[in-house]
């Protein structure tokens, strides 16, 4: 089992429902977001392009936040989630560092904070917040090792790319382009 | 009498210290958030689910409250039976939470009064407030006659005190979303066509083949149902064409972007219908079997050549005609979109018409992928006696001018309202709900003067908007979280109901606006017109007579009803369409009896000085109007707006991205705070853009205050169609001020 996600940037348009639902789904604190939207302009007027798309952690096979982790609080759940347990973190910040997504954030409450995937919800079945509310249906969450998913489906049939490659972290979440 | 009226700060009176807390709830404002939650890897919390739909902007999407067991409301989720949202609310709606915990919100009722010769808000019991209302409102009613009562309204809670007002004998209501908004695509279109296109739209963008979007910024725009349908769109291949000076979010998604001179869309709109008809593109069966007047279009048109749109419009001739036939290709499954916020030349009504005509041409009214006909559920009105009928109406208030205003114009009941030689339908008290004149309502030299002269002023409202400092007495109403309101019907593709009931108990001293009107009923000798003591009375009763339960459309949310009559014309069939004569008017008959063109002009509409860009505004997704800029749970995803600049002018001027400026415009008006420049290719070098709803001057909204800069009080020229009335607010030309202008404080 292998979660990940593909984010259609044809569809999006930049709304950030997906970052108010996982506010209020992951009691996130006001000021603080495990999840935000890029644009990136490209031309000159009238010759404009614009990409917009969400960004999140990208629960990276090749995680540098759990490799440097002091404490272990930082480790990689079933099906690849990365997550990190609040009770272990010290709040040292070192994995806020060697993230290239800048994905962490320090919580108010003294520990390190990111995205989850929702795993409370995908262990009940259910689609992570942000995939379940946006208006656009921009979003694909599922198991790359199941060959029926929509996910590998729209993996197998579309252009894609991931962020940052160069860092060679393998990022799990997908930009059909 | 005149009352003179200072506007009053709400947060002087230090009502933030005075938070009661209703029932015995303890409420947390914000988000708790405990180191068990976050990680997310405990057992789940136990909510209740209670139905509701949104208010956050008036698409109405149904959805669920979450509460916690320990009566908090974590957050809120779409119904995934409401076709308006299929269980996905747009940002608002998902923040609508942040209306319900905003820190800000209206406590107390509020009474002026004269203290050491200020003036000042005092906080008062509801029955002192109601009392006052009542008495002058009798004072209103005996002096000047009930017509002297109006209403300014928006949302759920207007139709309330509309009932308020018709059963006290007047009918003055009126709301900024007919002459600052639809007006003119409404009036367009009804004139084209015998209706217009509604709220939610009729579009059947879902199976669209081609969507046109004329200055329609959809995405940004985020009217739940039109984006998912776009998306939709995009999935199955359709073309998208859109004409704005600005690169918008739609722009960016389609196929064709015509970066159109602002002010030129009818010469496009004119040489698209001359592209269809001398190219012979145009749907001759449709044409011929439903419409009148092609004749008379087809003369009309014959110099409208792409080569002369071009001059204007800057739009390649290629361009034109590619597009034209893009979407004679998809046609009938094309829409020509009738857009929403349509007053921006004055010459609004005649777009709107050339917008209906592209329509007619293709055919796509009555066809799937085009315009589909509307069903709804009929809500029997629970039992009240007969309106008295008044002696004089808005109507009057328009002195002969808008024949064509089928609804109440704002501007005109606010010039009713300042006394002087001729004006013999004198309007002397206003109820407010709902809607921020303020920032609303362009010319405010006039609305200030009118809100001098009356006799009284109640505002209801959940937040200390700009209008509450305005006020005699201001009324806290709950947010559309703790209240019951009227079931939704409104017609779409599928009939539904749907039912919002109250989630928690009103917070503070906060009531419904059922009951605010209620109870200044009955205080007027009116509570015949009211008879129910608890508003889920009306709605048990209402769902009885519909043969539902309440339990169950608690439980449902939503019923979905299947459509009894065709979504489109059946093949075969003789259409008639709500027109007198039963025909498409392509040459409008009514508009030459009122004196107007027939058919659309382009009209040359004024372009800036050197030195001056126009102002176009719009919106941002997460935002609706000026009412989401305090909501906590929104605004850090856009806290202020910014002025988009194109970078060549940002060089000529030396402008730097972030950089802070004031906006100057053609009349010296400077904005009350300075704005930050953002430098984007997204825009035409003659022009800026700004989003609406920004620039609160009020302190009681203690984030809001400030940031940003309001577009609403640089628009001093307005253009007023003469066809409807409505205020067209594109034609103003602002400068850049980089240093603090000297000026007298006038907050």
């Amino acid at each position: 089992m292998r979660y990940a996600m593909a984010i259609d940037t044809r569809k999006c348009v930049g709304c950030s429902d997906c970052v108010v639902a996982c506010q209020t789904e992951n009691n996130v604190p006001v000021g603080f977001c495990r999840d935000w939207v890029v644009e990136v302009v490209d031309g000159t007027y009238p010759n404009v392009s614009i990409e917009l798309r969400t960004e999140r952690c990208n629960h990276c096979d090749n995680s540098p936040c759990v490799r440097c982790c002091p404490t272990g609080a930082s480790h990689i759940e079933d099906g690849g989630i990365v997550l990190v347990n609040p009770n272990k973190c010290i709040g040292c910040g070192a994995c806020i560092q060697s993230c290239p997504y800048d994905a962490r954030y320090s919580h108010p409450d003294g520990y390190v904070d990111k995205c989850t995937f929702c795993i409370h919800r995908v262990r009940e079945g259910k689609n992570p917040a942000c995939v379940s509310v946006c208006p656009t249906s921009c979003m694909h969450f599922g198991d790359l090792d199941d060959p029926n998913s929509k996910i590998v489906n729209v993996l197998k049939n579309r252009k894609f790319k991931s962020l940052a490659p160069e860092a060679g972290t393998k990022p799990q979440i997908f930009y059909l382009v | 009498m005149h009352t003179r009226r200072n506007f009053i700060k709400i947060s002087s009176l230090g009502l933030g210290a005075t938070a009661i807390v209703g029932g015995t709830i303890h409420w947390v404002v914000g988000a708790s958030s405990s180191k068990k939650l976050s990680g997310g890897l405990n057992s789940p919390p136990v909510w209740k689910k209670v139905p509701t739909y949104c208010e956050v902007c008036f698409w109405k999407c149904a959805g669920w409250s979450y509460v916690s067991e320990k009566g908090q409301i974590q957050k809120i989720i779409g119904n995934d039976n409401d076709p308006q949202c299929n269980g996905r609310l747009c940002p608002r709606g998902t923040g609508g939470v942040g209306m319900f915990t905003d820190p800000d919100r209206l406590k107390t009722p509020l009474m002026r009064v004269t203290k050491n010769g200020e003036q000042t808000y005092r906080e008062a019991s509801w029955d002192e407030a109601l009392d006052f209302i009542a008495k002058k409102m009798k004072e209103i009613g005996e002096k000047h006659g009930p017509e002297s009562m109006a209403l300014f309204n928006h949302g759920s809670s207007g139709k309330y005190f509309t009932q308020l007002l018709n059963a006290y004998g007047s009918t003055n209501i009126t709301a900024p979303s007919f002459a600052q908004c639809r007006g003119p695509r409404d009036t367009g279109f009804e004139l084209t066509f015998g209706e217009s296109v509604s709220s939610p739209e009729v579009t059947d963008i879902r199976d669209t083949r081609c969507l046109v979007l004329i200055g329609s910024h959809l995405g940004e725009n985020m009217h739940n149902g039109q984006v998912q349908e776009m998306s939709e769109a995009i999935d199955k291949g359709a073309a998208i064409i859109t004409v704005d000076p600005r690169l918008s979010t739609a722009a960016s998604k389609s196929k064709y972007w015509l970066p159109i001179k602002p002010s030129t869309d009818l010469a496009l709109l004119l040489s698209w219908i001359h592209v269809l008809i001398y190219d012979d593109l145009y749907n001759k069966e449709y044409i011929s079997k439903y419409a009148e007047g092609f004749d008379e279009l087809k003369e009309h048109v014959r110099n409208f050549t792409p080569e002369w749109a071009y001059g204007i419009t800057t739009l390649k001739p290629e361009l034109i005609r590619n597009t034209a036939r893009e979407m004679a290709n998809a046609a009938p499954a094309t829409i020509i979109h009738p857009g929403r916020h349509t007053t921006w030349y004055g010459d609004d009504v005649q777009r709107s018409r050339a917008i209906a005509i592209l329509n007619a041409l293709l055919g796509s009214w009555g066809n799937r992928g085009g315009i589909f006909f509307k069903e709804g559920i009929k809500v029997p009105e629970f039992p009240r006696p007969e309106f008295p009928k008044p002696k004089w109406s808005w109507q009057d208030t328009l002195n002969g001018r808008y024949p064509h205003a089928k609804e109440s114009i704002t501007n005109t009941i606010i010039e009713a309202s300042i006394p002087g030689e001729g004006n013999s339908h004198q309007i002397k008290g206003w109820i407010v709900s709902g809607t921020n004149l303020i920032v609303a309502i362009p010319l405010k030299e006039q609305l200030m003067k009118a809100m001098q002269s009356l006799e009284l002023l109640v505002v209801v409202d959940t937040m200390p908007m700009e209008i509450t400092g305005y006020a005699d007495v201001v009324l806290p109403e709950c947010t559309y979280l703790e209240r019951y309101d009227d079931l939704r019907a409104t017609p779409h593709r599928e009939p539904t109901l749907a039912l919002r009931m109250p989630a928690v108990e009103p917070m503070y001293e906060t009531k419904p606006a059922w009951w605010i009107a209620k109870q200044i009923g009955e205080r007027l000798g009116l509570g015949a017109y009211f008879n129910f003591s608890d508003f889920k009375e009306v709605i048990d009763w209402q769902l009885k007579q519909l043969g539902l339960s309440p339990e169950e459309m608690e439980r449902i949310g939503v019923k979905k009803y299947p459509r009894k009559t065709p979504a489109y014309i059946e093949p075969g069939s003789d259409h008639k369409f709500k027109t007198a004569s039963g025909k498409i008017q392509l040459y409008s008959k009514e508009l030459v009896e009122s004196g107007f063109e027939p058919m659309p002009v382009y009209t040359k509409h004024p372009q800036p000085e050197e030195g001056y860009y126009r102002l176009i505004y719009g919106r941002a997704p997460m935002h609706t109007f000026s009412r989401t800029a305090n909501n906590r749970n929104l605004v850090a995803l856009m806290p202020e707006n910014a002025v988009w600049v194109n970078p060549q002018v940002a060089e000529l001027w030396g402008l730097k991205k972030d950089q802070y400026v004031w906006l100057k415009n053609q009349d010296g008006v400077v904005s009350n705070f300075p704005v930050k420049v953002r430098v984007t290719e997204r825009i035409r070098w003659d022009s800026v853009y700004i989003v609406h709803g920004f620039g609160h001057h009020h302190k009681p909204l203690t984030y809001a205050f400030g940031r940003g800069v309001n577009d609403t009080e640089l628009i001093t020229n307005v253009m007023t169609d003469p066809i409807m009335g409505g205020t067209g607010m594109r034609g103003n030309f602002v400068t850049f001020l980089k240093d603090e202008p000297k000026k007298e404080a006038k907050l």
